[in-house]
């Protein structure tokens, strides 16, 4: 199980109707699934939408009680197919996953689920990693939606909107046949807010009558005929259905007055940030009162014609709000309102900047040249708006940008991929410096200082083939590539994509597996080769027999990454070996946050009743540390840092190991294997020690004082 | 057709918080307190956050509105707007620092409410030298942006409550009485978490106090104050015969210093290494021009640190000290009686066991590189030394007690000559270029570090010093050799002096060179 209890959320779950449920946005979409009646849920975690897949993962006696199936898929084109169940059958399901690094992997099925078309409602709950705190390529979900024929929802960002999307959504899919995507953004799936909730409801058809009464119909596969009749289908009867359902169901709402002289179309997600940025102009205020209209899409795709035209008609300009690029709605609306030869002027991306995320900054300026070319009097009694450039432009706040340092995610205090890269630089400093394809992956940290290894990330699970094109070098040359991938990588799809193409291909190159016993980024869920028994999934699986069970010969095994000398060593010999094919060596220790969360409330319960316990530390003598950081440049774990001395004879601040420790060794193992300093120590504190112990200690101690006593009376020293 | 105003638009706004904090600080329990509170006093809140990966590290940002109830549901931003936020809490100094560059505090409205501690990044830590940003910096900037700057260390505030630095900023924001909600609502928020309430109480109380106390604008230190010994008498006829020289020999400003030398290297070695370390700081003592005894000064710091030179001998005396026992268990907070372990991790090579040999014998194994060889194929691994046991006690202890036969050591002549044609440089340069000759002295700040660091200090020393020719008859000859050792000591492969030296060589030579304080 992942280390992380999600028992408080679970009871969240349970909420009948008439109770206020009160947490996180994806939170919220949870609840709302178990209402809306699913059958099933898949997905693959990743942020913003992991909660929604550890809750659940947590939920097992809700969801039996309920007879929802849920699945922990491998990948995001597993729980893409997994919705096939809702091709034949009238259930519910839902998946989800980030996007558009998700949809990339599930396109294949997500494009023949469209094109089939679904009996139940199929919804896809796409996280849209766009904007700040984003850890992916910027791209739109849109553009997928566009070209299979999903309908695309972006509710306004707030408790409430989101759970009647979710519902809506599914009745949406099966009035029009058609799954639908369900946008959320990064901060709507971690806001906090509030809705009144409903009881959850069981699957009107449930899956054991799916399986006992078996259905199908060759019109719904991919195949011609079939696929020719369905592409017309899409177009012809699920689309009118949907733009049918869209209005007759109100999903996109109006804000403002009816008849102001210009207006705004906003997707849902934006609604906030528009209102904010129209608040400091003084048009609207914090309850939604507006002096301009407002057209918010709550969905997005596809749009109702005669909803846009009714809304632009008769207004002096329009403008449409809208995130990212290219932009998809902006370009409908001008074909929508030039059919209709309705003149009204349209803005968007001139006023408002093609790529990046719209803030209420940056809406307020693109608001701003709106309104002034098309409406000026508005403005007439603006109030000042919010305005930080005077003091940005201040020499002293502006001088902060030289000393505030970049401060990007890296590896945790005791994570067991510090000593691998450790390792590497050392390789990296003996064979010299080579080409290095990395991965997606808490590994991916390695790019950053002090590692700075890996050259490339081409999607996950890709490391080793996005090195297939160096696949020139003869056997026991010294410039193999290397290539890194996690655990989660390697079964995500990194077996068949990157190991397999590597044994058929005959790569020469170095592969190296980081084995840290969960999918660790994403929050440490259990993956097929996790250590811990997990009674609702399979573990335990060996990463090196699925490599040498799909043809690699030279697999080396390594069970301690913090052996720092011997993670040198098997590189070495990897790179170095006369052997052909693939070299794989899989890394494997357990991610320390996870480690800590499962073992730290056991070690302290042992400790108070009373067993003897072994406390790890690692310490610097600060007189023997020159302070040259050569240890930090080969570390920069966050508890290790430098401390200025008030000797006089230093100039430079020495290393130092604050209370964070949590003895990993990685310390101790670099010094010793780059030959650095002597100036590391372990410290092993004896809790609750035994009778033996204490004897052992006394004796030594004794004898060890006074060594140390009649050395010292033959010193002159100053006093101190 | 339009009607300009028909509804009256509230004048309402909501309190603008953003929270900067480090991964792994308890931001998203600070924010969780403060939305319970709020949600407790009626009000409407909502917070969001982008916290990204599961990470422990890295800069995260939580933002929270807050508005008071009765009304209707408000619709609030999900990120701040720079100018439009009332309280900014930052976790760390830097992080007050990146609030202000992202324009969250301006001088109209925001409280800055910041932890004065410092977390250092990556980037400053691994600096071969000393890469820590100034946090004056953040200070001033501070004073300028913020309406209302209340700074001080909640991080050793919320350790010596033995709780997280979240209930310390809880604590502050409480004092700093930004909210209107009463100090025990705030407590209430607390209780009802439910987690380590007593100590996150304490720790909050101590916030409170100290931001409902007038605030002195913070004054930040980089480092601390170097502290100099007193020049007492000891008693000891040798030592007080050191100390003597040096109040009779010396001029008063280079005195201190010149105490922390002989005192260093009695320790080292014995009173007589360190007369002869007075020997070498009076050859330049005698002849310094500079009223500010600037060759004095860098002669008497340079000298005794080059003198003291870290060697094995010098690794197992201070690791088998009793003070150094001491020390440790004071670091892990073990008591006295407790047993413990030290593990010592060292890796001597070749070079290390040759240079502890008498320099003859030393030298002729050198001469013959086979034999050294065997012996480092014997010597160099790495070997773990547990300080605590006995034997291994021992054997570290018979190599520090070579220290009275160091003086005949190969490591000890090597470094003796090393200092001898380093001061001959500085002395060569003296008459023409005083202030030259002191930094060449400081440059033997990069040679430090053991194995291969100490052979790319010394790579490094050399480098630098290979400018002296070009720079000797130039005025600001010292200046840019300061520059060089900035340089060298800015990164570890040595890329930002090689362009320092380039500029050095594509230097005019000055046709006269004046010289304004000799």
């Amino acid at each position: 199980m992942a280390e992380r209890s999600f028992a408080r959320e679970v009871q969240d779950l349970k909420l009948g109707a008439g109770e206020i449920f009160r947490g996180e946005g994806i939170l919220a979409i949870t609840k709302a699934l178990l209402q809306s009646g699913v059958g099933y849920v898949g997905g693959y975690q990743g942020a913003p939408i992991s909660h929604l897949m550890d809750v659940l993962a947590d939920a097992r006696d809700v969801l039996d009680e309920l007879d929802v199936h849920f699945e922990s898929s491998a990948s995001e084109a597993a729980a893409a197919a997994m919705m096939s169940a809702s091709v034949m059958y009238p259930i519910r399901g839902a998946v989800t996953w980030k996007s558009t690094a998700g949809t990339n992997v599930a396109s294949d099925a997500l494009s023949n689920l469209a094109s089939g078309g679904v009996m139940g409602g199929a919804l896809i709950v796409i996280g849209e990693d766009y904007g700040e705190g984003s850890s992916i390529m910027q791209e739109r979900t849109h553009a997928f939606a566009m070209k299979s024929q999903i309908w695309l929802m972006d509710p306004r960002p707030n408790l409430p909107s989101i759970v009647a999307a979710v519902e809506a959504g599914f009745e949406l899919s099966e009035a029009s046949s058609t799954p639908v995507m369900l946008e959320v953004r990064i901060r709507a799936c971690h806001v906090h807010g509030s809705f009144v909730a409903r009881d959850n409801r069981k699957p009107a058809f449930p899956l054991e009558e799916a399986l006992a009464h078996p259905a199908r119909d060759t019109g719904r596969i991919v195949l011609p005929p079939a696929s020719f009749l369905q592409e017309k289908e899409k177009i012809e009867r699920r689309w009118p259905a949907a733009v049918d359902f869209i209005r007759d169901r109100r999903l996109n709402e109006h804000f403002g007055p009816k008849n102001a002289e210009i207006g705004l179309v906003v997707q849902g997600g934006m609604f906030n940030a528009t209102l904010r940025a129209l608040q400091q102009l003084g048009l609207a205020d914090v309850y939604g009162e507006s002096l301009v209209s407002i057209y918010v899409l709550n969905v997005t795709y596809p749009l109702v014609p005669d909803e846009v035209i009714a809304f632009a008609m008769g207004r002096r300009a329009v403008l449409v709000i809208e995130e990212s690029q290219p932009e998809f709605i902006e370009q409908a609306i001008a074909t929508i309102l030039r059919r209709a030869d309705v003149n009204t002027k349209l803005g968007g991306k001139d006023v408002l900047p093609m790529a990046g995320e719209y803030t209420a900054e940056v809406l307020l300026r693109g608001l701003t040249a709106f309104i002034e070319a098309h409406d000026r009097r508005l403005l007439g009694n603006a109030p000042p708006v919010p305005d930080a450039r005077t003091i940005l432009a201040h020499p002293s706040v502006a001088a902060l940008a030289k000393v505030v340092p970049p401060r990007p995610a890296g590896f945790c205090t005791g994570c067991p991929e510090r000593p691998i890269f450790a390792a590497m630089k050392l390789v990296e400093q003996e064979l010299g410096p080579r080409h290095v394809a990395a991965d997606i992956g808490c590994h991916l940290f390695s790019i950053l200082p002090p590692f700075e290894i890996g050259a490339t990330t081409m999607g996950y699970g890709l490391g080793p083939a996005s090195a297939s094109a160096f696949n020139i070098t003869e056997g026991g040359q010294d410039n193999r590539p290397i290539s890194v991938m996690g655990d989660g990588g390697f079964w995500h799809n990194g077996l068949t994509s990157s190991i397999g193409n590597a044994v058929f291909n005959k790569q020469d190159g170095v592969i190296l597996v980081v084995d840290n016993f969960y999918s660790a980024a994403t929050g440490g869920q259990d993956i097929l080769s996790s250590r811990a028994l997990n009674r609702f999934r399979t573990t335990q699986n060996s990463i090196a027999k699925a490599v040498r069970g799909i043809g690699v010969t030279w697999v080396r095994q390594v069970d301690r990454t913090y052996d720092v000398a011997k993670m040198r060593a098997v590189l070495r010999e990897a790179l170095t070996t006369k052997t052909g094919g693939p070299k794989v060596i899989v890394a494997s220790s357990e991610c320390m946050l996870n480690k800590q969360r499962r073992t730290r409330p056991a070690l302290a319960a042992a400790r108070k009743a009373g067993k003897r316990q072994v406390v790890e530390r690692f310490g610097v003598d600060e007189d023997v540390c020159t302070g040259d950081h050569a240890c930090i440049r080969l570390s920069g774990c966050p508890s290790l840092s430098i401390k200025h001395t008030t000797d006089p004879l230093r100039d430079d601040p020495v290393a130092v190991i604050d209370e964070t420790c949590v003895g990993c060794g990685n310390c101790g193992e670099v010094a010793e294997a780059a030959v650095l300093c002597p100036s590391f120590y372990r410290a092993d504190v004896v809790h609750n020690p035994t009778a033996i112990d204490r004897l052992l200690f006394r004796v030594r101690s004794r004898v060890i004082a006074w060594l140390q006593a009649r050395r010292a009376a033959s010193r002159v020293v100053f006093p101190a | 057709m339009n009607e300009l105003a028909p509804a009256l638009l509230s004048s309402d706004r909501p309190i603008c918080l953003a929270i900067l904090a480090m991964g792994g600080q308890g931001g998203g329990v600070l924010a969780d307190w403060i939305v319970a509170l709020a949600e407790a006093q009626g009000f409407h809140v909502q917070s969001t956050s982008v916290p990204g990966v599961a990470q422990r590290t890295g800069a995260t940002i939580y933002y929270i509105e807050l508005l008071k109830g009765g009304g209707a549901v408000p619709v609030l931003s999900l990120m701040p707007t720079p100018g439009e936020v009332d309280v900014v809490i930052a976790a760390e100094l830097m992080e007050g620092g990146r609030a202000m560059l992202r324009g969250l505090v301006t001088p109209d409205r925001t409280t800055l409410i910041a932890s004065t501690h410092r977390s250092l990044s990556v980037s400053e830590k691994s600096a071969p030298g000393d890469g820590a940003g100034d946090p004056n910096m953040v200070a001033l900037a501070a004073g300028i942006a913020a309406r209302r700057v209340i700074a001080f260390d909640m991080q050793a505030m919320a350790e010596a409550a033995r709780s997280m630095i979240s209930a310390t900023l809880f604590g502050a924001l409480a004092g700093a009485d930004s909210l209107p909600f009463p100090r025990a609502a705030f407590e209430g928020a607390i209780r009802a978490g439910g987690k380590g309430v007593e100590p996150s109480l304490r720790a909050f109380a101590a916030g409170f106090e100290a931001a409902a106390a007038p605030q002195a604008p913070a004054s930040l230190r980089r480092a601390p104050e170097k502290i100099y010994a007193a020049a007492s008498p000891t008693g000891h006829a040798a030592l007080d015969a050191l100390l003597t020289r040096i109040r009779t020999a010396f001029a008063e400003p280079v005195q201190p210093m010149l105490l922390e030398g002989v005192r260093r290297l009695v320790d080292y070695q014995d009173p007589d290494y360190a007369t002869d370390y007075l020997d070498r700081v009076a050859s330049f003592s005698a002849r310094d021009p500079l009223p500010d005894r600037a060759v004095s000064l860098a002669a008497a710091k340079y000298i005794a640190v080059a003198m003291a030179y870290d060697d094995v001998i010098r690794v197992a005396d201070l690791k088998t000290r009793a003070s150094r026992f001491q020390r440790v268990r004071g670091e892990m907070g073990v008591p006295a009686v407790q047993p413990m372990a030290t593990t010592e991790f060292m890796h001597p090579r070749g070079e290390e066991a040759v240079g502890l040999l008498p320099a003859r014998i030393g030298t002729s194994i050198l001469a013959r590189p086979w034999l050294f060889r065997v012996i480092d194929r014997i010597v160099n691994r790495p070997r773990r030394m547990r300080t605590t046991a006995i034997l291994d006690f021992l054997m570290l202890y018979a190599v520090a007690g070579r220290r009275s036969h160091r003086r005949g050591t190969l490591r000890h002549q090597e470094e003796m000559a090393h200092i001898v044609s380093w001061l001959a440089r500085a002395e060569q340069v003296l008459p023409a270029n005083p202030r030259l000759a002191a930094e060449i002295l400081a440059t033997r700040r990069l040679v430090k570090g053991y194995s291969d660091t100490h052979a790319r200090g010394g790579a490094k020393f050399d480098r630098v010093l290979s400018a002296v020719p070009l720079l000797e008859p130039r005025a600001d000859g010292a200046d840019w050799l300061r520059r060089l050792r900035e340089a060298a000591l800015a990164d570890e492969a040595g890329t930002l002096l090689d362009g320092a030296l380039r500029t050095v060589a594509s230097l005019d030579i000055p046709a006269s060179a004046t010289f304004p304080d000799t």
